[in-house]
């Protein structure tokens, strides 16, 4: 164990590169952040951002390219692979589909154990049906569906089922990719209040990828906006709901349909859509979007900078 | 009072299936004015596609039956339509727009065609005709004329749902129905799809039925919202009024569950439960094994409308003529 | 919670599987009725000689009584060389179910495993496998059996070793497709990320959700090969005269279609109605291994 003020997740320059027909596509470019330990960081972006990509790479379920990933201390990216399944009991996943990311064949007992035992840290089979039992009754799931299949249950009881597998490990760090997504407002408030109670009484780190703003907003405490594979804000929370800096963090701010009749704010509609990150042209990728972009902007990529305590900006405007 | 593009009154519709009878619509009444928005709001399996689909008569069937009440579109009663005349109202005085613009295209047809073809059907004009009004349409939603060349996949998804927008706007329908149009769109495109929605109702005084989740969109684009429970509505009004006066408790809770923009350190209040078994919905109230207020007439009888005003009414044994007014009004 | 281990292990037993299977196979009454047909067939097969003297009524030609019509004492009747029908068509069962039986769990075995690390795998692997399996496509079954026959004599094992490599490619494409759709899917992803390796990955998680064309491809298999081993069996590459095979007994009785058609209705009717029987058993058994279906 490391020094416990350190952060517990330290990305450097991470890259994601894959080999596609039509060219390289760079899903995660260069992409360097923290998570200190207990706190959740947001990653948001639209489709095809890279932000998903970022989480498995954390975990080596997609192999990084290149770049450095610290966990407590320690180079994961140098461990071989029974060392890497070892590291895996202290970093986990919770999926976006509830349907796609159960296997069927599996009922809900089996599947929370299923770690338990691949990773022999219950090899008594009563042992770890009692601790099977426990894990359920944390995450809300009741006791009567131990031998249920997925399919005879409703999508939040699925991402339960979701959410225990990945703590049935104990980790520290759990990699949440659209946690909620697939869910409706309703199921969606209850799974979002009991990730946060157990982020309180088991001390764990979250990675909170969604595209959903509101939802980050209430959930993260730092939030980092991606586009196109780049990291181009990263900011506390508050601050970047308060005071937003890059013209596409004000955009997708703004763009948020609000369920409010007394919504003030001013949408800022952004022209065209999003470029494929296949082969990316010099300089900012958001350039051919962006209302502000100057000849600069085409042919210099800007760098993530710190503009105020905390608060990371990637773009020529604010320098 | 103004002419009614549509409306249904207490249609019942179930999906008799062989694990039993799904009562998706449980007598559903709605209504829109010429040029006007009605939002559809629910949860998944609350009723809400089936009602849009009632409308185009496109109700799978087996295992779905109309059992009872009554569609009329422009006043006529669609339920007496042969199915040829139905055909005729489809695309021509109703069109529809789905949730996903990657299943609605065809993967084969050039874009062009595609809009051409529904302009053929609808308008009797010949192929070159057809193909240059095409062109016009995806103009008017965005797309240059000259990718009317180009095939669906040669389109992002925004720019997909903006085809289907204009396949379903090619004949200047009297109505809309979107499903979810913008559900699987990125917020930044979903922001550009709506305005353009918005301007395009307004230039054609089209009426819409705008089926979603996400009482944010409603409140960009409707006028009036119908909140659907259980195949019924539970609660309807002006944006205002059910936006800031919310009475009903499903309402509320479909409310208290969203994160709020403004003020993060409220803590969500979840609706508990899940939403009924639609085989076997509560016998009173569809809402009260969730309801806080729940009271004892709620688990036998089924609640009577209350209006608080003209436009606004709740299906709640909450209220009566004389308390429904009472709440304070609220800043949301 | 007050939950012990045996209190909890009493009120959740889980049924071991294969009761779990039978009970819900014994609801399908299609699958039963094929499992029944097909235990009474092995029976008959396996005491084929208790019931039919090999040499005297299966091989022995008595010409005197060829070609009778089914009657009390020949009850299929008597083929050109006055051999009981009823005894060679019992006797034939245990060539034809032994042949195209173990032919095809060799293949499926063999071409499984290829399949299932070919589609898992991929890359250059699959490549190399994937390429191999389409040469031996392209051969056409009949000559490949040729080749083996002529390299190693025609005998049984041959026909066997011959139908097997048959039907390697097929199982093995059918395999490594399922194996590609189920692989993309995110719990094989949920699976890796809890620390399951490999094999675990592979027998656990993707090969349990391909069963479903896997079954219906292993009874399918079954017939095509009860059919190819007849034609084999006719151009002398497979199972030697006097030897009875249903194949064999379909493919001699062919002659005399016209005044004696009893002699290829009735092999013929034992090839289809125990393929009949394989296939309701598979579909019965696929359903019943599904628990989406229960």
């Amino acid at each position: 164990m490391s020094n416990s003020s350190s952060p517990l997740l330290e990305v450097k320059n991470l890259k994601k590169y894959f080999k596609t027909p039509k060219g390289m596509l760079h899903a995660v470019d260069d992409v360097s952040f923290t998570i200190d330990r207990g706190r959740t960081l947001g990653v948001v972006g639209e489709s095809g951002c890279g932000k998903s990509t970022t989480g498995r790479a954390i975990l080596r379920i997609v192999e990084p390219t290149e770049g450095e990933i610290l966990f407590d201390g320690e180079d994961i990216r140098s461990l071989g692979k029974d060392q890497m399944r070892r590291m895996r009991t202290r970093m986990q996943i919770i999926f976006q589909d509830p349907f796609s990311s159960l296997n069927p064949r599996k009922t809900v007992s089996e599947t929370i154990a299923e770690p338990l035992k691949l990773n022999g840290i219950i090899t008594d089979k009563g042992k770890r049906m009692e601790r099977v039992a426990e894990i359920m009754e944390i995450v809300g799931l009741a006791e009567r569906l131990y031998n249920a299949y997925p399919h005879e249950l409703d999508g939040g009881r699925r991402q339960r089922i979701g959410i225990a597998r990945a703590l049935a490990l104990n980790p520290q760090f759990i990699v949440c990719d659209e946690p909620v997504s697939a869910l409706d407002v309703s199921i969606q408030a209850q799974i979002l209040n009991l990730m946060d109670e157990l982020q309180e009484k088991m001390g764990l780190t979250y990675m909170f990828i969604t595209h959903d703003l509101s939802v980050v907003h209430y959930f993260a405490d730092d939030i980092a906006v991606m586009y196109l594979g780049r990291l181009i804000e990263k900011a506390p929370a508050k601050e970047l709901f308060r005071n937003p800096v890059h013209p596409y963090t004000q955009a997708l701010l703004s763009a948020i349909p609000v369920p409010s009749i007394h919504n003030q704010r001013k949408r800022i509609l952004l022209k065209g859509e999003i470029t494929s990150p296949v082969d990316p042209k010099p300089g900012c990728r958001f350039a051919s979007r962006c209302p502000y972009a100057s000849s600069r902007c085409h042919s210099e990529e800007p760098q993530l900078k710190e503009i105020a305590p905390g608060h990371f900006n990637a773009c020529f405007l604010n320098e | 009072m103004a002419e009614k593009t549509i409306e249904i009154k207490d249609l019942v519709v179930e999906y008799r299936t062989r694990s039993g009878v799904v009562q998706a619509l449980n007598g559903l009444s709605l209504s829109i004015e010429k040029g006007k928005t009605l939002g559809l709001v629910g949860e998944t399996g609350a009723g809400k596609t089936t009602a849009g689909l009632a409308v185009l008569g496109l109700i799978p069937s087996p295992p779905g039956v109309i059992v009872s009440g009554e569609i009329l579109l422009n006043g006529k009663d669609l339920r007496a339509l042969t199915d040829k005349e139905m055909d005729q109202i489809r695309g021509d005085a109703v069109a529809m727009i789905f949730q996903d613009p990657m299943t609605s295209l065809n993967p084969v047809m050039t874009v062009g065609d595609q809009i051409a073809e529904a302009i053929k059907i609808h308008e009797g004009l010949n192929h070159g005709d057809a193909l240059k009004k095409a062109e016009e349409m995806l103009e008017m939603v965005g797309i240059p004329r000259e990718r009317a060349k180009e095939y669906p996949h040669q389109f992002s998804g925004g720019m997909k749902q903006r085809v289907v927008i204009a396949i379903a706007l090619s004949c200047t329908p009297g109505l809309l129905i979107a499903d979810e149009p913008t559900t699987a769109l990125d917020v930044t495109i979903q922001a550009q799809v709506l305005e353009m929605m918005k301007g395009l109702k307004e230039k054609y005084e089209m009426s819409m039925l705008m089926i979603t989740h996400d009482l944010g969109i409603v409140a960009e684009i409707c006028d009036e919202v119908s909140v659907v429970y259980a195949g019924r509505v539970v609660e309807h009004g002006t944006l205002a009024d059910v936006f800031d006066n919310t009475r009903h408790p499903y309402t509320e809770g479909l409310f208290n569950s969203l994160p709020n923009i403004e003020n993060q350190a409220e803590k969500l209040k979840p609706i508990r439960g899940l939403m009924p078994d639609p085989t076997d919905l509560p016998l009173g109230c569809p809402f009260y094994p969730r309801c806080d207020h729940a009271m004892e007439i709620c688990r036998t009888k089924k609640p009577p409308k209350v209006y608080r005003n003209e436009t606004h009414f709740v299906e709640c044994h909450l209220y009566n003529e004389q308390n429904i007014g009472d709440k304070e009004e609220k800043w949301r | 919670m007050g939950n012990t281990s045996s209190d909890l292990s009493k009120k959740y037993k889980k049924v071991s599987p294969v009761r779990e299977v039978m009970s819900l196979l014994v609801r399908n009454k299609a699958a039963m009725a094929g499992l029944i047909f097909l235990i009474l067939l092995v029976g008959v097969s396996l005491s084929a000689d208790l019931l039919f003297d090999y040499e005297s009524q299966v091989v022995e030609q008595n010409i005197s009584e060829r070609l009778q019509w089914p009657s009390a004492e020949h009850l299929f009747g008597t083929d050109e060389y006055g051999r009981d029908l009823l005894a060679r068509v019992v006797h034939g069962s245990r060539l034809s179910l032994s042949v195209s039986f173990v032919s095809v769990l060799a293949s499926l075995i063999i071409g499984g495993i290829l399949g299932a690390v070919s589609g898992y795998y991929g890359g250059l692997l699959d490549e190399i496998i994937m390429r191999i399996t389409d040469i031996f496509l392209a051969i056409p079954m009949t000559l490949l059996a040729m080749v083996i026959v002529a390299a190693l004599g025609a005998s049984t094992t041959n026909l066997i070793i011959s139908l097997s490599l048959s039907a390697v490619p097929t199982f093995a494409r059918i395999v490594r497709s399922s194996v590609l759709t189920v692989r993309e899917v995110e719990y094989i992803e949920a699976a890796g990320a809890i620390g399951a390796k490999d094999g675990t990955i592979i027998f656990s998680h993707i090969l349990p959700n391909c069963i479903g064309p896997i079954i219906v491809q292993t009874t399918l298999r079954v017939a095509a090969m009860i059919s190819n081993t007849a034609g084999l069996s006719f151009l002398g590459l497979g199972v030697q005269a006097p030897a009875p095979e249903w194949g064999a007994l379909l493919s001699a009785g062919r002659n005399y279609i016209r005044d004696y058609s009893y002699l290829t209705f009735i092999p013929g009717l034992a090839i289809m109605l125990t393929i009949l029987a394989l296939n309701l058993l598979g579909d019965g058994l696929r359903d019943a291994l599904d628990p989406r279906l229960k």
